[in-house]
């Protein structure tokens, strides 16, 4: 039996100055393959600017359980948005 | 449909009360529409289900670039040719996108490879039918696209994070197959004589293998029931073809081609057509491997496999051997 390629994480910039963007995955035996068939999987109509790839096994993740420790600190900080703030309609915009 | 009789678990659905706090979480997320992600809790019984499901989709995406791939060096003109080839390989990259998302649920692809080949897996009865025709790459796109889109567009609000996300691109892709192959009849349908019953003929024979897709009634499955209460299946498999009838019956009068069914009639009441059913006896065949091309398909796909296989070790011993020296020279 053979070993299988490894697996590959796809990030693909788009037409409009975006941050790279995560697209989907894909299994190839190196880098520079995965970026080639990449380019041929994920940017078939114009999608794309710019190709990240990373091995899948160098993505350090949140797990799902950790969710309310990590997340829910920013939930009551509602000072953080602008619209916490009242500022009188002659003020104009700002 | 690409995914056909699917089995679940078995047993019917259970009510929020009998779950257990964790399933009653998962199942009250699926309730909200909450996307359920590849390391969250799900039930065994989902998990599998969706392999099945999902892993049979990627399969008839790639075993349904054969009969396409029949008339590449064939197709008519250059740009038929560049259409036809374009069409193929989206599907080739419909099936990686699904292999990915059936990956995310633990599966190897080769794992799942090895499964198609061994006919534990099955893909969709549609494509064990020849090509016989150039018409018949223009009956493929509108009817078989065409039934495949009506299946995959509700597919796009799955529970399954992976699966959602593969199918909004494959809708993206779809239409375009759809309306290349509606081309192609319409330039049929309006050409010569000849080419006008070849037409007739194309839409003859893949007009009941293309109700099929959907699969057999499945009002009162378990199986169904509880795919739906998972919302990995949105609607029931009666829903879809009805569906897709009233949509394709005034595409074939646009055509002025015969759908090959006597008791077709619309009925203002329900407002939609009444037609025939295809024959299930037929259908269950060609799922059991008795259709007219089926071991050709598993014998392309196998030979492709096992022609693959140096190709594959050769560029894995390769980078392997490159990493290395890359190491060594650090
Ligand atoms: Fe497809
Ligand atoms: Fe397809
Ligand atoms: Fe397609």
């Amino acid at each position: 039996m053979s070993k299988e390629w490894p697996l590959w994480e796809i990030f693909i910039r788009g037409q409009h100055g975006l941050s790279h963007r995560h697209v989907g995955s894909l299994h190839a035996p190196d880098a520079e393959t995965a970026v080639k068939n990449a380019r041929d999987v994920y940017t078939r109509r114009n999608e794309g600017v710019s190709i990240w790839v990373v091995e899948a096994k160098h993505i350090t993740a949140t797990a799902p359980g950790d969710k309310g420790p990590i997340f829910e600190p920013s939930e009551s900080k509602i000072y953080r948005h602008p619209t916490f703030y009242d500022i009188p309609d002659e003020i104009g915009h700002m | 449909m690409y995914a056909q009789m699917v089995k679940s678990t078995g047993q019917g659905v259970k009510s929020l009360d009998e779950m257990d706090p964790v399933e009653r979480e998962f199942q009250e997320k699926v309730d909200a529409d909450i996307r359920i992600e590849p390391r969250d809790w799900m039930p065994e019984g989902y998990k599998k289900t969706l392999i099945r499901q999902i892993g049979q989709h990627a399969h008839s995406e790639i075993v349904g670039q054969l009969p396409e791939g029949n008339w590449i060096t064939r197709a008519p003109t250059l740009e038929r040719k560049m259409i036809l080839l374009a069409k193929v390989q989206d599907e080739a990259g419909h099936g990686l996108y699904l292999y990915c998302a059936a990956e995310t649920l633990g599966i190897s692809r080769d794992d799942m490879t090895e499964q198609l080949l061994s006919g534990k897996m099955k893909y969709s009865s549609i494509f064990n039918y020849p090509t016989l025709t150039w018409a018949d790459i223009g009956a493929v796109g509108w009817l078989v696209d065409g039934a495949a889109i009506m299946n995959q567009v509700p597919l796009q609000r799955t529970s399954y994070g992976p699966y959602a996300r593969a199918m909004v691109r494959i809708c993206k892709e779809e239409s375009f197959h759809q309306r290349q192959g509606y081309d192609i009849m319409m330039r049929m349908a309006k050409g010569s004589e000849a080419q006008r019953r070849m037409a007739q003929d194309a839409l003859n024979r893949f007009w009941y293998p293309s109700l099929m897709m959907f699969g057999p009634s499945d009002a009162n499955s378990v199986h169904s029931e509880q795919s739906m209460a998972w919302k990995i299946k949105i609607n029931t498999n009666d829903e879809l073809r009805q569906k897709f009838v009233d949509q394709t019956v005034p595409q074939a009068e646009y055509l002025g081609l015969t759908v090959p069914d006597e008791t077709l009639a619309w009925n203002e009441e329900k407002g939609g057509y009444d037609f025939a059913e295809p024959d299930w006896d037929e259908f269950f065949d060609v799922l059991k491997g008795a259709g007219p091309v089926n071991n050709d398909r598993l014998e392309a796909r196998r030979k492709a496999w096992d022609d693959g296989a140096w190709v594959r070790d050769g560029l894995l011993a390769h980078a392997e051997k490159r990493a290395a020296r890359k190491v060594a020279a650090e």
